[in-house]
């Protein structure tokens, strides 16, 4: 019988959630790595049982995980992330020059053919890539050579590269996105990279045509329609249907245009998924409520999802990788709070219920849909 | 035999419970002493200095000797106390409170 597992990274700990595909009855393993921040917690497409995780700390840096039997056993793996060459300088917040330092991985992309392979999104912004199983990493340096590395200016979680996705028609293309810098595609494997921000209005910025600057929190694809995608910008969701060349903002009728998370139905390509967040410094769902919005158009028309989730007195907020969908035939879909909850629904968002309520803050869900 | 106490998360990275015993030679410093700490624990390699530098990392301070080493260049000798075994070296999370 085919079943799920979640996997959840927190402040205090990674943990794996795991039920058979009727997703009622939920085992929960963890914490591993006990007192660490998890950023992120990745399976691979080509194996479900190698698991990557991005351990780290502000006192004793960062470490790599790698699990070889779907989380349940972890050894420790390469930690090395040297920039390509002398790093140069990025923008501080205040617009001065600042060195290039590596602080930490936010996000974890394994390749969808080749268990050993996984891309990783650092801080300071640059992608790093392993073939061997995480033993070894290094840089891509083409994207912070794009030539726009030096006016790119972190966001107030810091200068991340928190998405990458690849392409599953051409593995020449990925995309990528940092905060605040904007998106960035590659078409040749990421020798050389270009950024794909056409259309989007940002207030700071006063050239509307600006290449770069804009704070993207979320990109979400369909494997099925790679040139489709889905952005959670700062303010705005957005949409492009030429994988990047220009933008358009479907945010429509949702209560708030703010937010950090952003997914797209596993068998509807134009059904998606959001969860509206009160800004610019509250940072917790609008009116005390949780409410998953979703626009089965592709944007501009949403209804709020609220069945099973709290109506009142609720202020967490819902990080940028802490949403995932599985790919049973109803689909699933998972979201973590800073509050330490990590609600699931079995039908695409129409009914909710908690897996578990008192984790650490979530920082990142992914799943992975189990043979 | 030179005791190191580690902090709680290195503890757990390493596997270890309690102190563990370093033997570094005749030329005991810290620096000589990190060197053989991360050989024979390879996962804790850029969690208390700089994989390229070999610098501290900034929230992470020595101790010994009721003495701070953190300061001090990584080639001087140990404290005799520490060499002899009589004193463990103290790796620190550096906190300022809760």
């Amino acid at each position: 019988m085919s079943g799920v597992r979640v996997l959840v990274g927190t402040r205090k700990g990674a943990f794996v959630l795991s039920s058979d595909g009727k997703r009622e009855q939920w085992t929960v393993e963890g914490p591993h790595f006990a007192g660490w921040e998890i950023y992120h917690v990745k399976g691979s497409p080509a194996d479900p049982n190698r698991v990557y995780a991005s351990q780290g700390s502000s006192w004793f840096g960062q470490v790599m995980q790698r699990s070889d039997d779907g989380g349940k056993t972890w050894a420790p793996v390469g930690n090395k992330f040297a920039y390509d060459g002398v790093p140069g300088t990025h923008q501080w917040y205040d617009g001065t020059p600042h060195p290039w330092e590596f602080k930490r991985v936010w996000h974890l992309e394994p390749s969808l053919t080749d268990p050993d392979a996984v891309y990783a999104g650092v801080e300071d912004a640059a992608l790093f890539q392993t073939t061997d199983g995480g033993q070894n990493w290094r840089e891509l340096p083409g994207l912070r050579g794009h030539g726009s590395g030096a006016r790119w200016q972190p966001g107030a979680g810091g200068l991340c590269l928190h998405t990458i996705l690849l392409d599953p028609k051409d593995p020449q293309r990925i995309f990528i996105a940092i905060s605040a810098a904007g998106a960035f595609r590659t078409d040749d494997g990421g020798a050389t990279w270009r950024a794909i921000n056409q259309g989007l209005r940002s207030e700071h910025i006063p050239d509307p045509k600006a290449e770069v600057g804009h704070c993207v929190h979320r990109l979400a694809m369909h494997r099925s329609r790679p040139s489709v995608l889905f952005m959670q910008k700062h303010w705005d969701v957005m949409r492009t249907d030429n994988a990047g060349d220009s933008w358009q903002e479907v945010s429509g009728n949702l209560p708030t245009d703010f937010g950090f998370v952003i997914d797209v139905h596993a068998h509807e390509p134009e059904t998606i998924y959001v969860v509206p967040i009160k800004s610019d410094s509250q940072h917790f769902p609008p009116d005390g409520k949780l409410r998953v919005f979703r626009s089965r158009t592709g944007g501009n028309e949403w209804e709020p999802l609220t069945k099973g989730l709290p109506q009142r007195d609720c202020y967490v907020n819902v990080l940028r990788d802490a949403m995932a969908i599985d790919s049973l035939d109803s689909c699933g879909v998972y979201f973590g709070t800073t509050g330490g909850q990590v609600y699931a629904s079995k039908d695409a968002g129409d009914s909710w219920a908690p897996i578990v309520r008192d984790l650490p803050a979530v920082l990142s869900v992914e799943v992975q849909t189990l043979p | 035999m030179i005791r190191v106490e580690l902090p709680a998360h290195l503890r757990t990275l390493a596997r270890v419970d309690g102190e563990v015993q370093i033997d570094v030679g005749d030329r005991a410093t810290v620096r000589t002493l990190l060197d053989a700490l991360e050989a024979r624990y390879p996962v804790l390699c850029g969690t208390i200095r700089d994989h390229d530098t070999k610098e501290r990392r900034p929230f992470v301070r020595f101790f010994a000797c009721e003495e701070d080493l953190s300061h001090e260049t990584p080639d001087a000798p140990l404290p005799r106390a520490v060499v002899a075994g009589t004193e463990p070296f103290l790796v620190v999370g550096a906190l300022a409170g809760g």
